[in-house]
C-alpha cells in the first residue's frame, strides 16, 4: 500500500504583510508552520498505514526552507519526503500548483491514495486537492470528516455536505481532502526527531520532471493573476453602555435602529 | 456585641451611596452569591449584594459598615475553592466585579494599573496586545485579579516566574473603617518599613478591600514550546522531576497528569487528547526569545526525560497543538467535578522533592479507603490538587471518609514540611487544618494582625483564622 500525503508550509500567524507590488505574502522573517489542516491529513495517512501496512510519503512544494515541514512529517512517523523547489515554480496559482504536484508525483511513482488537507490557512482556496485528482485522473472526495473502512480494495469515507453527510466507497487509487477534527493528530516525537536527524529530504526541480516547459509552471503557468491582496479590516469598535436596565434597552435599541439592524 | 442585621434604612443608605440598581436584596440576590465553586462547603445568603463602582463608594460603604457593625464580604468572580467569598455571617457581599477598568499601561516601567474586577483572561489579552506578559498563570482565567491578589494565586508558570505576590508592586486599599491607603509603589527596590502590601496579598479580604492594583509585567517571550512526556508509571514520571529542576534549563511549567484525568477532560470537552498511550505524563513548557533558543533549551530536558525512562517526548510547538493539550489541562477541575456526584478537594504544597512520596501516599489512601481519588498538579513547585470523588457513596459514608482522608492528607503534607494551601487559600473550609499545621504562636500573631486592621471584625469574618465575636453563632445562617 503506497500512501501519499500533500502538505504545505504556511505563515505561523495571520499577521503577515503583503507585498503591494506583487501581491505575494512577505514570508521572510516570519515564523512558519505546517498548515494546520495538513496535520489531519498526515494523521489520516498514518492511520491508513496502520490498517493496511505499506508506506507514507510526504510531498510539499515551496522554497528550500519548506524542508522543515517534511522534517516535521518525519517526526510524526512519515517514511519518506519530497520537496518540490525551483524558482521557476514561484507565484503558482491553483492550476499551476496542482500541475506541479502532478508532475512531482509522476516523478516519484504511483500511489494508492493521496491525502490532502481540506485547504490551507494562507491561500485558503481548497481547490488544489481536487485539481490534483483531475490531473492524476483518479476519483476524489473532498471535505472528508471520517474514514469508515479501509481495506486492500479501497476506502469508505464520510463526506461533510454541510447539512448532511454522504458515505462513499472509492476504489484505489483515489484522493481525499480531509477536514479538521477527522481525527486528533499526534504530536511530533522527539525520539523520531533524533532518529531522522540525518534522513534525506529528496529535492525535486524542473529538471526532474517529464514536462520541462517552464511556461507551464509558476506565475507563467497560472491562469489567475492576483490583482491585490490585503488583510481583512479588523473591526474592533466597542461601545460600553451604562445605566439602568431600561436605559440600556433604549440605548441599545437606538443603536440597532441607527445601524439598520432592525426590520 | 452582635452584627447588625440590615434594615430598610441601611439599604436605602447603600442605594444612595451607589445607585439603586447596584444594590440587591431578597429575591433579587442571585443564588450564585451564596457560594463559590465549592457548593459543598455550604450556601450562605447575604442581607444585600452591593456592586461598587469606585474606591469612593467602597470607602463610603466600609465607613458605614464600620459604624453600624455590618459584616462585609468582598467578592470577585466567585471562582474560589475554599468558601473565601461567601457571607457566612450575612451582611453585605461587596461585589467588585463592576470595577473592571484597566487604568494605565506604563510601557516605560513595564507596569499596568487596574481595578480589582478585571478578569485574568481580559488582562492577558490586553497585555499580550502590547507585546508584554503578566507571568502568573492561574488556571481559572475567569477569576478577577482582585481575587488572585487576595489569595496570592499561583498557577502554572510558578516554576520560572513565581506567583501573584511577585508581580504586585502597589495596592490601593480601603481599610475596615473606610480609610483609603496606598501600599507599595512603583519602584523595584523598597526597604521602607514593614511590607504592608505583602501582608495584604493573600489576606483573602480579611484585612482590607483592594480597589486598585499595580502589576509588574515582562516583555512577552516570542517563542513558547511545550513538551508532553509520557511515562510508564506515575512514579517514574514524578521521579524524573528533580533531574529536570537540577538542569540548567528552567521550564516555566512542570505539570503532571494521569490518564484517568485526561480521559475525564476528553469526555468533558468532547475532544481527543493527542496521546493516551501511557498512564502518566509530565507537561513541560519552555519560553525564550526565539524558536531556535527554545529548541536548544528543551532538547537538554528531553534527553533527561528519556534517560529517566520516558516512553517518548512529544513536541507541542504551534497554537493548535498547544490548544489540544493546554485546553484539556485547563478543564481538569471541571472535568473531575462533572465525572462524579460531589467532590472534596485539597491544595497542599510540599517540597518539590517530596511530590513523588506524597502522590504515592495519596494512591495508597485511595486503595485503603476504597474511594476514587484524582490527583494532578504542579510537579515543578510541589503544589498538588487532590480530589475525592463521591460517586455513588451514601452521604454519611462519604462525609466520614472525606473527613478521615482529609486529615490524613493534611497530616502527611505537614509531616513532609509542606503547607495547607499552595494557591487556593484557606477561606472558611480549611481553617482547622491551618490552625493545626502552623502552630499556636503564628496563629496568635495572625489574630493580632487581624484585630489591628479590623478591630470590629467586620471584614470577611470567619475566614482564614478562627477569631470570632461572641454570640456570632446566633447569626450563623447556613441554608
Amino acid at each position: 500500500m503506497k500512501i501519499l500525503v500533500c502538505i504545505k508550509q504556511v505563515p505561523g500567524t495571520n499577521k503577515v504583510e503583503v507585498d503591494e507590488q506583487t501581491g505575494a505574502l512577505k514570508r521572510d522573517g516570519v515564523d512558519s508552520k505546517l498548515n494546520p489542516y495538513d496535520l489531519y491529513a498526515i494523521e489520516t495517512a498514518l492511520r491508513i498505514r496502520e490498517k493496511t501496512g505499506g508506506s507514507v510519503t510526504a510531498l510539499t512544494m515551496g522554497p528550500l526552507q519548506a524542508e522543515a515541514v517534511i522534517r516535521e512529517a518525519y517526526m510524526m512517523g512519515v517514511d519518506e519526503g519530497f520537496l518540490i523547489s525551483d524558482k521557476k515554480f514561484a507565484g503558482a496559482d491553483v492550476l499551476a500548483t496542482s500541475y506541479t504536484l502532478f508532475m512531482g508525483i509522476k516523478t516519484i511513482g504511483e500511489f494508492d491514495i493521496v491525502v490532502c488537507g481540506k485547504q490551507t490557512t494562507d491561500g485558503d482556496t481548497g481547490q488544489v486537492g481536487p485539481a490534483l485528482a483531475e490531473y492524476l485522473g483518479i476519483p476524489h472526495i473532498s471535505w472528508v470528516k471520517g474514514i469508515k473502512e479501509v481495506d486492500h480494495n479501497g476506502v469508505v469515507v464520510e463526506q461533510d455536505m454541510t447539512e448532511s453527510s454522504m458515505i462513499v466507497r472509492m476504489q484505489w487509487p483515489c484522493l481525499i481532502t480531509v477536514d479538521k477534527d477527522i481525527i486528533q493528530p499526534r504530536l511530533p516525537s522527539y525520539r523520531k526527531k533524533l532518529a531522522t536527524k540525518n534522513k534525506v529530504v529528496n529535492i525535486l526541480t524542473l529538471k526532474d520532471f517529464v514536462d520541462q516547459n517552464a511556461n507551464n509552471y509558476g506565475l507563467l503557468g497560472s491562469a489567475t493573476k492576483v490583482e491585490s491582496i490585503f488583510p481583512p479590516q479588523a473591526n474592533k469598535d466597542q461601545i460600553i453602555l451604562e445605566g439602568s436596565g431600561e436605559q440600556l434597552t433604549k440605548q441599545l435599541y437606538a443603536i440597532l435602529e441607527k445601524e439598520r439592524a432592525l426590520r | 456585641m452582635q452584627y447588625k442585621k440590615l434594615t430598610k434604612d441601611d439599604i436605602s443608605y447603600f442605594k444612595d451611596i451607589c445607585s439603586p440598581e447596584r444594590v440587591y436584596t431578597g429575591d433579587q440576590i442571585n443564588e450564585d452569591f451564596t457560594h463559590d465553586e465549592m457548593v459543598e462547603y455550604g450556601k450562605y445568603i447575604p442581607d444585600a449584594v452591593v456592586e461598587a463602582a469606585d474606591t469612593d463608594e467602597v470607602s463610603a460603604i466600609m465607613k458605614y459598615a464600620y459604624e453600624h457593625n455590618i459584616p462585609v464580604t468582598p467578592r470577585g468572580s466567585g471562582t474560589g475553592l475554599c468558601g473565601g467569598c461567601v457571607p457566612i455571617y450575612g451582611g453585605i457581599v461587596l461585589s467588585l466585579i463592576k470595577m473592571n477598568r484597566i487604568l494605565e499601561f506604563d510601557e516605560e516601567n513595564l507596569t499596568v494599573t487596574i481595578e480589582p474586577g478585571v478578569l485574568l483572561m481580559d488582562l492577558i489579552k490586553e497585555v499580550s496586545a502590547r507585546g508584554m506578559l503578566y507571568p502568573p498563570d492561574p488556571g481559572e482565567k475567569s477569576a478577577t485579579l482582585g481575587g488572585n491578589v487576595m489569595t496570592n494565586a499561583g498557577g502554572m508558570r510558578a516554576v520560572k516566574y513565581g506567583v501573584t505576590r511577585d508581580y504586585v508592586m502597589a495596592l490601593k486599599v480601603v481599610l475596615s473603617n473606610g480609610e483609603v491607603v496606598r501600599l507599595g509603589g512603583n519602584t523595584t527596590k523598597n526597604s521602607s518599613g514593614y511590607s504592608l502590601k505583602d501582608l495584604m496579598i493573600g489576606s483573602e479580604g480579611t484585612l482590607g478591600v483592594v480597589t486598585e492594583i499595580m502589576l509588574k509585567l515582562i516583555p512577552e517571550p516570542r517563542a513558547v514550546i511545550s513538551l508532553l512526556v509520557p511515562f510508564h508509571s506515575l512514579e517514574e514520571c514524578i521521579d524524573a522531576v528533580p533531574g529536570i529542576i537540577r538542569s540548567k534549563s528552567v521550564p516555566t511549567a512542570i505539570e503532571f497528569m494521569q490518564k484517568e484525568v485526561i480521559e475525564a477532560a476528553e469526555e468533558y470537552l468532547g475532544k481527543k487528547f493527542p496521546d493516551k498511550s501511557s498512564d502518566a505524563y509530565l507537561l513541560l513548557t519552555f519560553d525564550g526569545a526565539s524558536r531556535e533558543e527554545v529548541e536548544r533549551i528543551y532538547e537538554d530536558v528531553a534527553d533527561i526525560c528519556l534517560k529517566a525512562g520516558a516512553v517518548d517526548v512529544f513536541i507541542s510547538d504551534t497554537e493548535e497543538r498547544q490548544e489540544s493539550i493546554w485546553g484539556a489541562r485547563g478543564v481538569f477541575l471541571e472535568a473531575i467535578k462533572s465525572s462524579t456526584t460531589s467532590i472534596d478537594e485539597c491544595d497542599v504544597v510540599v517540597p518539590r522533592n517530596k511530590v513523588a512520596e506524597y502522590v504515592r501516599y495519596v494512591n495508597a489512601l485511595e486503595k485503603q479507603y476504597g474511594i476514587r481519588i484524582r490527583t494532578f498538579g504542579h510537579a515543578g513547585d510541589g503544589n498538588l490538587h487532590v480530589y475525592l470523588c463521591k460517586d455513588d457513596l451514601e452521604e454519611g459514608v462519604w462525609k466520614n471518609k472525606c473527613s478521615s482522608i482529609m486529615e490524613n492528607l493534611y497530616d502527611k503534607a505537614i509531616a513532609l514540611n509542606g503547607q495547607v494551601s499552595g494557591e487556593h487559600g484557606i477561606g472558611h473550609a480549611k481553617i482547622p487544618y491551618l490552625e493545626e499545621s502552623i502552630g499556636n504562636t503564628p496563629i496568635s500573631l495572625m489574630q493580632g494582625i487581624k484585630q489591628l486592621f479590623d478591630p470590629k471584625l467586620i471584614l470577611n469574618p470567619g475566614k482564614v483564622i478562627g477569631i470570632y465575636r461572641k454570640s456570632c453563632s446566633s447569626h450563623f445562617r447556613e441554608i
